[in-house]
């Protein structure tokens, strides 16, 4: 039987606020356990929320980074259930009401001829407090709980299940990354825990309407372990149903030692989680002027800037997708375009994509960590294009500029590595050339094309590589023809 | 409407609240009777009533994005059944 | 000992008193009474004290306030740092906060030393504080009767002369029907008022802070001083500081009186009924005149009730779960044998009874019908009301269905507990302001309350008709004998 996989996301991004959604703690990673959290946070007895405006107004900008509804009114819910790292018995969130509502993100799926172009939607996304940590190193038997992280602002983001391959969902895991630390609504730290997927997966037979019944992997926290998650459980599910078992509706975690999954014991009880308003919080009213406001302040953004990238400077749409994998790479890309006097997108794209990209990588770089400047490697582009450097000669620039050693320019002068273009220079090299290689000269009269590449060569060697490639071939051409 | 006892069971599990046998018959008995008393409220047509979750119709004042709270964990836990290192300890707990 | 608070305010400030003297004085006949009574969960005599040397300095370096010095008991359900703050339950009985609810704020700003934590029912479950983990409270005026609840060790304290005055919470009459069979006067302000923060939750959207005292007067004074805007607090509203005592002398002329046919039926009968009738004609002689009212929906409040007050409550009290603080079960397996047995040991069966109910009706299948038929009720008994003012300033009705009734006598029947309540619970559904006074005894020589109910923010003027009639009669100045 040929079946089918169905995916959807649930995306938990913590908001780059300074304190939590409902009191004034900080958020701020890695403090001693238990010291970031406050009476509001630890629950004790009549404390109250009051919510966060900074986490409010992220949520309205991933709202409108999506083209999604916002609901102008929303509101809290609390979900109610025991567990040790939930002070309160109950989680705040946004059940009946939520911020954001629609909204899709278009992705690009696979590469070079495989490529293609995916619309996935997003069913909601809602505001919610984080729970704490339970620690589960020994302590004599016991879990230790941390509440530090007890009331982190989360934006949950939820998709329609449109996904139907590992590789979808990673793409759109990756897609919605990027949008989500471009708009600078979540800094995306997957180790630290700022972005966590869970996947919703199930298997149907090609062609069944109905959806089969799902198992949900929960907080997976690299794309990696997304793709190995959901492949392991699409063959999971797969074998079960072949030897005659159903699936069970179930929460699972992702093992990456061994790379299985299994049901989580905790979760084993069917929840009931008794929603309600939260009395202790009212309706939240977004205004139009403060939508206006955010969306006024929302930088350009990927598909945006994708589409641009195509219609204005002809790039293609894997280029336009890969340097606009990140806002800092896209800034980066822009800025070498404009710090050039003649502007040639497709130029700077190579040099980024290329060279500049296989540096960083190497060395384990962001694009905001490179040694070389947005304007410094406009800088050397402007060398090339204004014939003083050959792609060669430029590599070499490139490596002593990555290598700290100045601008261009100067690197082009301590190094003696400017192209020669002088043409009566470049004739004097030809005419000892072919006094010293009056064979090849006579061969390439006599019909021997091949004997012409010999003479080329023989002549950027006696120039150190530094003369100008065109002019020696059309040069040369013209006193062999003479 | 009446409560059986595996209902009574079954909220008392949700509510994280021992009851042992004797008990579920006595609650069983006593909700009952609250039930009774509940269930006059259905007789009520409320069809078109928006529901009525606070005491004013007012919207969510928000805070500033502000860190305001210091630690004060020894304080707080100072009044905690079970601490060690600064964390709280529970009965070990299987995911 | 039986001064109201304005007559100790002027003593402080004539410098015939010292705060010192008077605490020691409260704190003496607490020490005489409570053995007796009940009212007091926690005393402190040194704290209490070191708050009156406080005020005495305040006073003596010309930086006191009107009501610097006077002291005041809590209700053992707002947080006060350093104070046991038991809500009268096992599961916070070793519970000492640490830190200040802004009720707590707001009397020691005015320099008002803290008399001690009175009992009350657990988590302000119960109307006859039978409810408490540390045992009844008994009614002042007949010590073999209830002082009703949940507020009741502040009633009785007040009642008893113990305290001048003390704070309360109502959430469907535990302010006012405490007040109405202990003989004294409470207030439970519009929802909003007062800051919950720090003021233990039992169901929120309900909750609310109020004074209990001698008399109408000392009640706005008190209110002054709690009510007031607190960001912590996203319910809390905020106004403009008033003066609640603003209209205290405001003649009666013209005052229309609403009497809603609904709490005055065949229902009411006996000393209450002709003691509230009597009332009525004294204010009828002060110039105010009546106008029947209807309030068509108020016979389904206490249902609608006890679905959404357990249903918050469910919820708010899940946090008591033996992690953090409080009572945790001395011997337990996994997790949930700790959860189970804590919250089975540390609650009582009221308060049990109340979560189930809570967590039923919030359960899948079940929360339309009950959840939501029950916020559909609060909205058209809350029309009910603004539909009422329309024709009248204020509403008048009895406080409670009967004077104090004897100790055991409703705990076997949890629903006949609860009718205790018929003529409170709307106001706290509607967010209206409310407040019961004294207009009377029955043939047992036992108090009998009157509500005034008024619109939102209205309380000054609520006030001012309860002074009024204070002012012409002497219910409200009557002591129990003996004490």
């Amino acid at each position: 039987m040929q079946w089918e996989t169905v995916i959807g996301l649930e995306v938990h991004t913590q908001l780059t606020t300074q304190s939590k959604i409902f009191s004034g703690a900080s958020i701020a990673f890695g403090a001693e356990p238990n010291t970031q959290a406050c009476q509001v946070d630890i629950a004790l007895p009549g404390v109250l929320p009051v919510l966060n405006k900074g986490a409010v107004e992220r949520g309205i900008r991933f709202g409108l980074a999506i083209g999604a509804k916002l609901n102008r009114i929303n509101s809290f819910d609390r979900k109610n259930y025991f567990y040790p790292d939930l002070p309160k018995g109950y989680q705040i969130s946004q059940f009946a009401l939520p911020i954001v509502e629609g909204g899709e993100l278009t992705v690009q799926v696979g590469s070079g001829s495989d490529l293609y172009e995916k619309t996935i939607h997003i069913t909601r996304a809602h505001l919610e407090e984080d729970a704490g940590k339970s620690l589960h190193e020994d302590f004599h038997g016991s879990t230790g709980i941390d509440l530090n992280r007890a009331g982190t602002p989360l934006l949950e983001i939820v998709s329609e299940p449109d996904m139907r391959s590992a590789k979808e969902a990673v793409a759109y895991a990756k897609a919605l990354h990027t949008l989500v630390t471009w708009i600078g609504t979540c800094d995306g730290n997957m180790q630290e825990g700022s972005f966590r997927v869970d996947a919703n997966v199930s298997v149907r037979p090609v062609g069944q309407k109905e959806f089969g019944t799902r198992r949900e992997i929960k907080n997976l926290n690299s794309f990696r372990f997304l793709e190995q998650a959901i492949n392991y459980e699409i063959r999971w599910q797969i074998e079960q149903i072949e030897d005659g078992h159903k699936i069970q509706q179930a929460t699972v975690l992702f093992d990456p030692d061994t790379g299985e999954t299994r049901a989580m014991r905790s979760k084993e009880d069917a929840h009931d989680y008794r929603y309600f308003p939260d009395p202790d919080l009212l309706p939240v009213q977004l205004d139009e002027d403060w939508i206006e406001q955010v969306r006024a302040s929302l930088p350009e953004l990927p598909q945006q800037k994708q589409a641009r990238y195509q219609s204005e400077w002809n790039l293609s749409a894997y280029d336009a997708a890969t340097l606009t994998g990140s806002r800092e790479l896209a800034d980066y890309f822009e800025a070498v375009v404009a710090g050039l006097a003649k502007p040639d997108a497709k130029l700077a794209a190579n040099w980024v994509m290329g060279d500049l990209s296989a540096t960083l990588n190497k060395e384990n770089l962001d694009v905001a960590a490179s040694r070389i400047s947005a304007a410094q490697l406009a800088g050397l582009l402007a060398r090339i294009q204004d014939g003083t450097l050959s792609g060669k000669l430029a590599k070499q620039v490139f490596e002593a500029m990555w290598a700290g050693e100045g601008n261009a320019d100067a690197i082009i002068e301590s190094k003696g590595l400017k192209q020669v273009s002088d043409s009566g220079e470049i004739e004097r090299i030809i005419d000892e050339v072919m006094a010293a290689n009056a064979k090849s000269v006579e061969e390439f009269r006599s019909g021997k094309e091949k004997a012409f590449n010999a003479l080329v060569g023989q002549v950027m060697k006696a120039s150190k590589g530094k003369a100008n490639p065109q002019q020696v071939n059309d040069l040369l051409r013209q006193k062999l023809n003479a | 409407m009446s409560l059986s006892p595996q209902d009574v069971e079954r909220i008392a599990k949700l509510a994280r609240i021992r009851v042992n046998g004797d008990e579920v018959m006595a609650y069983q008995s006593q909700l009952n009777n609250i039930f009774g008393l509940i269930e006059a409220m259905q007789a009520v047509d409320t069809a078109g009533i928006a529901p009525m979750s606070h005491a004013q119709d007012l919207f969510q004042r928000l805070r500033p994005d502000v860190v305001t709270e210091p630690n004060r964990r020894d304080a707080f836990q100072a009044v905690a059944p079970q601490t060690e290192n600064g964390l709280y300890l529970v009965p070990k707990v299987i995911e | 000992m039986n001064k109201t608070i304005k007559q100790l305010s002027a003593l402080l400030s004539a410098g015939k008193a010292s705060s010192v003297e008077l605490c020691q004085d409260y704190l003496a006949h607490i020490q005489t009474q409570n053995a007796t009574l009940n009212a007091f969960i926690s005393v402190d005599n040194d704290k209490t004290l070191a708050e009156a040397r406080a005020a005495d300095a305040l006073r003596t370096s010309g930086q006191a306030g009107l009501l610097t010095g006077v002291p005041i008991a809590h209700k053992d359900i707002f947080c006060a740092e350093g104070w046991l703050t038991t809500c009268g339950s096992k599961i916070l009985s070793n519970f000492v906060s640490p830190y200040d609810a802004h009720v707590i704020e707001q009397f020691k700003a005015a320099g008002m030393p803290c008399l001690g934590k009175t009992n009350m029912d657990e988590f302000a479950m119960g109307s006859s504080n039978e409810t408490s983990f540390y045992g009844p409270v008994r009614n002042p005026w007949d010590t073999t009767r209830v002082p009703g609840g949940s507020s009741g060790g502040s009633a009785a304290c007040v009642a008893a002369r113990m305290a001048p005055a003390a704070t309360g919470t109502d959430t469907g009459g535990s302010i006012r029907q405490p007040a109405a069979l202990c003989g004294i006067t409470g207030l439970k302000p519009t929802y909003g008022i007062v800051s919950r923060y720090g003021m233990i939750a039992f169901a929120s959207s309900l909750d609310q802070g109020g004074p209990m005292a001698q008399t109408a007067e000392d009640c706005g004074l008190l209110l002054n001083v709690m009510a007031g805007f607190d960001t912590r607090d996203s319910t809390c509203l905020e106004r403009p500081k008033e003066d609640y005592t603003r209209s205290l002398n405001q003649p009666l002329a013209g005052l229309k009186i609403g009497l809603p046919r609904e709490f005055f039926g065949p229902g009411l009968v006996g000393d209450t009924a002709k003691a509230v009738e009597e009332a009525i004609s004294q204010l009828i002689k002060l110039g105010a005149e009546t106008v029947e009212v209807g309030l068509p929906n108020s016979g389904l409040s206490v249902a609608a009730y006890y679905v959404l007050a357990p249903a918050e409550a469910s919820s708010n009290l899940s946090r008591f779960d033996g992690v953090r603080y409080g009572y945790r079960t001395p011997e337990y397996g996994d997790l949930t044998d700790m959860y189970e047995k804590t919250r089975a040991e540390g609650f009582g069966s009221e308060v049990k009874r109340r979560i189930m109910i809570g967590a039923y009706v919030l359960s899948h299948g079940y929360y339309d019908a009950y959840y939501i038929q029950a916020q559909k009720l609060r909205r058209l008994i809350a029309n009910d009301f603004t539909t009422a003012f329309q024709q009248c300033d204020v509403i008048l009705s009895p406080t409670a269905p009967s004077t104090a009734f004897k100790l055991g006598e409703k705990t076997a029947d949890p629903v006949e507990m609860y009718l205790s309540d018929i003529y409170t619970i709307a106001v706290n559904l509607a967010g209206l302001p409310g407040m019961s006074l004294p207009c009377g005894f029955d043939a047992q020589g036992l108090p009998i309350g009157m509500q005034l109910i008024g619109n939102y923010f209205d309380e000054a003027r609520m006030l001012g008709v309860a002074h009024q009639y204070q002012l012409a009669t002497d219910w409200h100045a009557r002591a129990p004998q003996g004490i």
